[in-house]
């Protein structure tokens, strides 16, 4: 039954307020340690390469890798590096999920069109989609395009795959009722299936940001002359492991920052059901 | 009324095919609802009540005879049944209002009068304070009580109820069924309800129609005539001739469990 909300219960017991510092203390206990496991590597590697217990030429050193930072801002080829990986990411996990919900809305149309292609989609999930890496670069060149092609590729079969797994979902009861007031199937699709495949289009989303990366990244190695994934390659070329680090840290912020934007966006999406 | 029957059911008859074969869920089954009638369906499990419910809201094709409201025979998208669904189907992601305006969209039939006509329900049945609000912030009766206003606003000729209140607790189902009946009443609607609760037959209809068992055709019929102040499902069921109605279906059902 519905009820106000100033029913709410003021009063709280001695034991309701132990048990919420409790909580609390324990949130705060969790929080330092993450933080005190942090500084205990850094310190670790840092000390560790001073006296020489490992090579920081091979392992790289915290010091090492904020003296690169600070080469690579005062160049300026940081952010044009960092800029082109993260656009090339965007792109491709934006189109994958754009690609793969309109194949998987042609799949739900059509019966026949999804039972045909079932052994191929099946198929092409179970592939690693990274050996099509070099058909990629010859057909479509070295180069942007190529890359997010890559990562596009990695992220549509998913996508489709769990879209439409989404789609088939819906309560029969609610398509139904639309079609008792005489719906088409594209009323169906506007105003039931797309409206609540919503949450699974946007967990699509996510897993679809981690395997954009991959693209990318993989992408880059084979073809690019920037990014994040050319930094690594070419550091590694070159024995500057400073630079690899450094590029693999820069990745892992970038990579972290997408996904909590993502998680946001669920967030907003969610709220407004 | 005199006019002959608001809804006809002729010969109908449904047959189910799958890969293991062919099932009859109805044989030549005829009825007859009349204008303002409220009919309860009654019948074994798997009988096909609700195969017919879903035949006569133009939801699936008949195998043979055939279904005509007010002469016109029922077609695939008629717009002259509404169907309610078992639990009440509200759209998480849509307001009250919206929800209400489903079957008029879908329709293309939004406009001012068909809005005023909806807004009048909803304040006529103590909704309108929550046209804004999501179906989660009300109760199961209330979202029972916009279901029905979501049919009634498409003014269907013939109100199609399947299991209608199955998803709810007891309690709720007797207050949401007595609700629903008076709303019907109040707005002069003819129905068909489709329950496996005898009681919750014989509480709200005028006639009762029980089934056989698959394949399904009509075994009785049996007018409900109920001497109690109100007419109201609450109350009918304390009725004297109510025990008796019930225990005659009762045994026309035939139930071993």
């Amino acid at each position: 039954m519905f009820m106000p909300n100033q029913e709410q219960i003021q009063y709280i017991s001695e034991e309701h307020r132990a048990y919420q510092q409790e909580r609390k203390n324990y949130r705060i206990r969790v929080i330092l340690s993450q933080i005190a496991l942090l500084v205990l590597l850094i310190v670790v590697w840092e000390i560790a390469g001073n006296l020489k217990w490992i090579d920081p030429f091979i392992t790289s050193q915290p010091s090492r890798i904020i003296r690169t930072l600070i080469m690579l801002h005062k160049e300026g080829a940081l952010y044009h590096h960092i800029v082109i990986t993260v656009l090339e990411t965007a792109a491709g996990f934006i189109l994958g999920t754009i690609c793969g919900t309109f194949a998987a809305i042609a799949l739900w149309w059509s019966k026949f069109l999804s039972d045909v292609l079932d052994p191929y989609l099946v198929i092409l999930n179970s592939l690693p989609k990274i050996a099509l890496g070099p058909i990629l670069i010859v057909w479509i060149g070295q180069g942007a395009p190529a890359i997010i092609a890559m990562a596009l590729l990695i992220s549509l079969v998913v996508t489709i795959l769990g879209v439409y797994t989404g789609f088939a979902q819906v309560e029969p009861e609610k398509i139904k009722l639309l079609q008792s007031f005489g719906a088409t199937r594209g009323q169906v699709l506007q105003k039931v299936i797309l409206p609540s495949s919503i949450p699974t289009i946007i967990a699509a989303l996510k897993i679809n940001v981690g395997l954009s990366w991959v693209g990318v990244i993989v992408g880059e190695f084979l073809v690019s002359r920037a990014g994040l994934g050319y930094l690594i390659v070419y550091g590694g070329q070159v024995f500057r492991l400073d630079l690899v680090m450094t590029s693999v840290i820069i990745l892992a912020a970038a990579a972290a920052v997408m996904y909590q934007a993502v998680v946001l966006l669920e967030k907003h999406f969610l709220n407004k059901q | 009324m005199k006019a002959g029957p608001l809804v006809e059911v002729r010969d109908l008859t449904v047959k189910y095919h799958s890969p293991e074969g062919e099932i009859t869920a109805l044989q030549n089954l005829s009825l007859e609802v009349g204008e303002g009638e409220f009919v309860g369906i009654v019948g074994p499990s798997g009988c096909g009540k609700s195969t017919m419910l879903n035949v006569i809201a133009g939801l699936i094709p008949s195998s043979g005879g055939e279904v005509l409201i007010k002469g016109t025979a029922v077609r695939r998208g008629t717009k002259m049944v509404g169907y309610m669904p078992q639990s009440d189907q509200l759209f998480e992601w849509r307001t009250i209002w919206k929800n209400v305006l489903l079957g008029l969209e879908v329709q293309n039939n939004v406009n001012e009068q068909t809005k005023a006509f909806a807004r009048k329900l909803l304040e006529n049945y103590g909704l309108i304070d929550f046209a804004h609000s999501y179906p989660s912030r009300l109760s199961g009766g209330m979202r029972q009580r916009v279901a029905l206003i979501r049919t009634l606003a498409v003014n269907p000729e013939i109100l199609l109820l399947d299991e209608a209140f199955s998803a709810l607790d007891y309690q709720t189902r007797l207050v949401v069924a007595d609700e629903v009946k008076q709303i019907i009443v109040k707005e002069n609607k003819t129905a068909i309800l489709v329950t496996h609760d005898i009681a919750e037959a014989i509480s709200m209809s005028d006639k009762i129609v029980v089934l056989t068992k698959r394949p399904g055709s009509i075994k009785s019929i049996h007018s409900i005539e109920l001497t109690c102040s109100e007419k109201t499902p609450l109350k009918s069921r304390e009725a004297p001739e109510f025990r008796l109605y019930f225990n005659s279906i009762w045994k026309e059902l035939d139930v071993h469990a």
